[in-house]
Parts: structure tokens; sequence; C-alpha cells
């Protein structure tokens, strides 16, 4: 829309002009030189036209500050998370001098006498995370697998459209639904029906309150479902076509295509996505907070209750009396981030080894 | 795969004198076809299996919402504060109003900023190892548990001001809407043709007046689609609100003040052990829900008829 406005003072082409006169007006013993040079620009005054451009400038300012703020809004990421980082290492000084690094290795959580140690939550989070993912991973696999191979093109808008809506859903609906649909559920039906027949593997024992880590595995299943089963498919979809021709070409069946001219050219990338899910889960907190029961225990079963450490900054963090519970609390919550810049800087160098050159995606 | 005795690997196909009995090989065959279309049916049914267990959560959650939601839902909830506790009635007016003055904050500082940066990496940082650089930490900001950023805007906003504010919940939101904004106008101006900017360019037109009017422009409908992305993402954040904005029962319009927020007021009611809050949460995930979920709907029509069709 520019393009029809009028045309912008400072064309390239007369840059050079405006210099030349600049230097014939201000400083008139090189002028001889110049006008010797080129006889044409010494003669008489400036044009109207020639006199208005050189009051104009020639928007070298305008460009390099424009470039100059980009820049600097660039450059605040990287200020966010070094500032991130160095208030969360400043604020938790007091819990790092007092307990070291065997605050990750102690059970202790005792606000009362000033005790504090994360490995009930640090088990928590990695127990319900990973538990998540077992019951995450294969169901996305299939998703992707037939969203990007098998699906009929008129479903797979709507299917993909659906699964990403399932992604918008804000933690804290989730954390409801659980509350007072998957809790009764797994309190009267299906947390009996594993003590029936898995109850001898001893994961699940004691006393069945609807609320614990299998509850809280099986909601953080969910809401990482969607993000794992996305990117996979787009890393599906980023494999060539050629690669699956040749594969059907030498006789092979759907399933054979996928997995051998598929799957083991995107295996990297599916475990980046994978890994993506696991950084989710590791500090979801509003859903499991719900339903997790928020007991600073290590226990086997998976009925028990338990916290985790995203869990345990939401709920106690306004509560903290005294400089040392609040120093800890931020201490887990720098072990969070962390754990997780480490997790997501994997999964990301990953997912880049493969979709590397592969068209833009918007969500 | 490798094991088949498939014909096609052994090269004496011509002296068929030479092979085993041919019956012998096309019983294997037979058998290993079977098995292998087998396999297929079965992952194929499996593949189906999953996708049809993923749509129904989905579903059962949605459906449950709406019902619960709506049978629950009514115009006390828009105009009223809550009710004390024991008091039928009351809404979550002064949540509704907190939300959107917590958001508008928020967009006003990140949507500039990531827009800002996109723009950085897109039209100045081609190939430079900075913009590598930021682009790989825009990444991994995005994968930092929100209630990390809640951590760090009540370390660094309430701490100095002592009590908890709107204004420090809006910039805890802001940083987490930077990351996707910028990683979705980046990868929006990429798609911009270069004979567009350069036909500006050879105009006269500076660099910057070519990014605004041109590229940016152009790439628009994307854009708008990562910054309503963004913007559905934060607006059911609770975890950096729970120590920030902090919730509050009562009006509030003041930045300086805790303001109550929708997701935070679920939350509340929604742990609480009284009924009649359990019915105020429900009816506020309803409309917080149908708001994100309109969000994202725009989105994906307005992506979809964007001046650039590969832009989507």
């Amino acid at each position: 829309m520019s393009l029809e406005r009028e045309p912008e003072p400072s064309s390239p082409l007369t840059a050079p002009m405006t210099q030349t006169e600049a230097t014939h007006l201000h400083a008139p013993a090189i002028a001889n030189f110049v006008s010797s040079a080129e006889p044409v620009a010494a003669e008489g005054p400036p044009s109207p036209i020639r006199q208005y451009l050189n009051t104009c400038s020639n928007g070298g300012f305008a460009d390099g500050s424009f470039a100059a703020l980009m820049l600097v809004c660039a450059l605040s990421i990287f200020a966010i998370v070094l500032f991130i980082l160095t208030i969360l290492i400043v604020r938790s000084k007091l819990s790092l001098a007092q307990f070291g690094f065997g605050f990750f290795m102690r059970s202790a959580w005792d606000p009362v006498s000033g005790d504090f140690g994360a490995l009930p939550f640090i088990f928590g989070t990695l127990a319900t995370s990973l538990l998540a993912l077992a019951m995450a991973v294969p169901l996305a696999l299939g998703v992707a697998i037939f969203l990007s191979e098998l699906c009929p093109a008129r479903l797979r808008a709507p299917i993909s459209f659906l699964t990403e809506l399932l992604a918008a859903i804000p933690s804290v609906v989730y954390g409801l639904w659980a509350v007072f649909v998957l809790v009764p559920i797994m309190r009267d039906q299906l947390g009996p029906l594993l003590l029936k027949y898995l109850g001898w593997t001893g994961f699940f024992g004691g006393y069945n309150f609807g609320v614990g880590m299998l509850t809280a595995s099986i909601i953080l299943a969910i809401m990482i479902l969607p993000i794992i089963s996305s990117i996979t498919r787009d890393i599906m979809q980023a494999v060539p076509v050629s690669q699956r021709e040749a594969v059907l070409a030498l006789g092979a069946t759907r399933w054979e295509m996928i997995r051998t001219g598929v799957l083991r050219n995107a295996r990297i990338g599916i475990v980046g996505a994978v890994i993506l899910g696991l950084g989710r889960a590791l500090g979801e907190t509003m859903a499991v907070t719900m339903v997790i029961g928020n007991h600073p225990v290590i226990s086997k079963s998976l009925f028990a209750p338990g916290y985790t450490l995203a869990s345990v900054i939401a709920n106690e963090f306004t509560e903290a009396t005294g400089d040392l519970y609040l120093s800890a609390l931020i201490e887990i919550g720098l072990a969070l981030f962390l754990v997780t810049i480490v997790v997501n800087a994997i999964a990301r160098a990953l997912v880049w080894a493969v979709t590397r050159g592969a068209p833009a995606r918007v969500n | 795969m490798s094991t088949n005795p498939l014909p096609i690997t052994t090269p004496s196909g011509g002296d068929g004198a030479l092979r085993p009995p041919t019956n012998y090989q096309s019983t294997s065959l037979r058998l290993n076809s079977a098995w292998r279309y087998g396999v297929n049916h079965l992952v194929t049914g499996l593949a189906i299996l999953s996708t049809v267990l993923v749509i129904v959560p989905l579903v059962a959650i949605l459906a449950y919402l709406l019902y619960k939601g709506a049978s629950s839902l009514n115009l006390d909830f828009f105009t009223h504060i809550p009710a004390p506790v024991g008091e039928t009635g009351g809404g979550m007016a002064n949540s509704m109003v907190g939300s959107a003055i917590v958001l508008t904050l928020a967009s006003s500082m990140g949507i500039p900023v990531g827009i800002a940066a996109g723009v950085y990496l897109a039209e100045y940082g081609r190939g430079k190892l900075l913009a590598m650089a930021v682009r790989f930490t825009a990444d991994v900001l995005n994968g930092i548990p929100s209630i990390v950023m809640g951590i760090a805007a009540y370390s660094l906003i309430v701490m100095q001001q002592r009590h908890f504010s709107a204004f420090s919940g809006g910039v805890a939101l802001a940083i987490m809407m930077v990351p996707t904004i910028t990683r979705t106008t980046e990868e929006m101006l990429l798609t911009v043709p270069h004979a567009i900017r350069e036909a500006a360019l050879g105009l006269g037109v500076p660099k910057w007046r070519t990014v605004l009017s041109v590229s940016l422009r152009t790439a628009s409908p994307g854009i708008i689609t990562g910054c309503m992305l963004a913007f559905a993402r934060v607006a059911g954040e609770t975890a950096p609100l729970l120590f920030t904005a902090f919730g509050n029962q009562f009006w509030s319009f003041k930045l300086t003040e805790p303001i109550a927020a929708l997701p935070l007021q679920i939350y509340v009611y929604a742990i609480s052990p009284y009924d009649e809050w359990h019915r105020l949460a429900w009816a506020g995930a309803l409309v917080l829900i149908l708001m994100i979920m309109v969000s994202v709907t725009l989105v994906r029509i307005y992506a979809g008829r964007g001046t650039l069709k590969g832009a989507s």
C-alpha cells in the first residue's frame, strides 16, 4: 500500500547526487574540483526539487534505529531467561546455603522446624510424568499414524482440529473435570478393578481415595496427548513422499511402508516430540495439584497421594512463613526451571534435526 | 522384511530347473503375505482405535462441561460479584472484568515485543548465529512451566511492591506470550516472497517502511493467528496468577491492587467444599472455554483465508 503513496524522498538513485550537491554548497574550496569533474552539476542555483531533497535525510537514521529496536526486542528474550535464572538463584540463596545439593536427596518437609528436602516432590513429578508418557505415547503415535497416513482426506481436518481443541482447554478446566468426574470413576469403578486384577503387582495397594498418583497421571496423559500427536504428525508429514513410494514399490504393505519408510526416518523427531511432552508434563501445575492428594510421601502404591514440584509451589508459596521456607520453595522452582530447560533444549534440538527445511506451521 | 524369501532376491531367475520346487516357495509366500496383511490390518485397527480413544475423552469433557455449565449459568453470573459463604447466588462479574484487565495488560506488553523479535529473526537476522540462538531460546522459554513465570514475576514486582498486584500478573502472562508470538511471526514472515520486498526497496522505500507496510502487512493474517493463539493460551493460565494477581472477592480496577481472574476463581471454587461454589466453578469453566474456543475457531477461519494461501 505504501507503493501508491507519494514517492519517498530517499531513493537510492538520488542519494549520490545529494551528496555532490551538499559538497557544492558548503565547501566551495572543493567545489571547484568537483564541478570540474562533473560539469553538469556546476551551473546555476539548485532547483526547488533538489532543495527539498537536500532538506530530507536519507533515512539511514530511521532505518538504523528501527533495526536496533527490533534487535533489542529479540535480545529481550535472552534477557528474560537470564533474568529468571538470576532471580531464582538470588532468592533461593538462603536454602542453597543451608542445605546445599543434599536438598534434592532429603525427604523431610517440615516447615515448623525448618527442615526441607525435595525428594518426595522429585519422586512425585517423575513418577506421574513417566506414567503419563507411558499411557500417552502409544495413543499419540496411533493418532499421528492415523492422521498422517491412514485417514481419509475428508476426516483429517476435523480430527486435527479436535485434537488441537483438546490442547486449548485450560489446565484448570481439566482439573475441574478430573475432580468431579475422574476421581469418582477412579474411586468406585476403575480403582477396585485394578486392585482385583493387578493387585498382585503391589502397585495398587493401600486405600483408594480416588485422588492420587494414578489419577494425576491419567489427567496428565490426556493433557500431553495432543501436543505429542500433533508434533509427531508434523514430523511424519515432513518425510518425503518419495520414501513412501519407494517402499510401496517394493511390494510392502501399508504398515511396512509406515514402519520402514516413515517411522524409521522420523524416529529422532518422534523422540523429540515425546521429550517435549515430558517437559510439558513435568511443569504442569493446576490439574495435577487438584487431584494428586498433595501429601509429601514416597509410596510404591499408585493409589497413594503424592506431591509434585509444581504443585507444592502452587499450594504453599503464598502461605510460606519465614525466609527459609520461601527460599526452599523458590529453590524447588529453580530445579523445575533447570530441568525443563534441559529437557526442552534436547527435545527442540531433536525436532529441529528432522523438520529443518520443512514448511512452516502455524500452531 | 529382510528374512522374506522373496524370489526377486535370488538372481537365478532364468534357469528354473535348478530351483527348489515352486510349490514350497509359494506356500511360504502365501503364509507370509497372510501374516503381513494381517499385521497391516491389525495396526490400522489399532491406529483407528487410539484415535477414537483420544477423541472420546475430549467429547466427554466438553459434553459434561456444557451440561454442567449451561445448567448453572444464569444472568447473576455475569452481573454479580461472589456471594459470601453459605448464601446462594452471586456471580463472577468481577473475575471476568479482572481477567480482561490482566489480559489487556499482558497483550499490550507481550504482543509488540513478540512481533518485534519475530521481525528481527526473519528480516534482519537471517542466517546469523545470534538469530539462531534467539530462536532456540524462544523455543526453550516456551516450555518453561508457567508456575516458574509466576515465581519470577513475584520476585521481580511483588517483593518490591510488598503487595500482590494486577500489574505483576500482567507481566507474568506477557512473558508467556512472547515466545509463541515471536516464532509465529518469524514463520509467517519467512513465507512472504522476496520479490515483494525487493519491489518496495526498488521503489526507494526505506527498509523499515518495507518491513512495516509490506512484509508485516502481507503476513498479517498469520501473525494475528499467532497472537490469538498466544492469547488463548494465557487466558486459561492459573498458575502464574496464584501469587501475582492473587484474586479478589470484590470489584477492583486498580493495577496496583490484587485483582480477580476467571481461572483463579474457578480453581478456588473447584477445591472448595461448597456445592454452590462448585456450580459457579462449572459456569466459570464454561464461559472460559467458550471464550478460548471462539478465539481458536476464529483463528482457524481467519488463517484459512489469508492473503497468502501458503501462509497457513
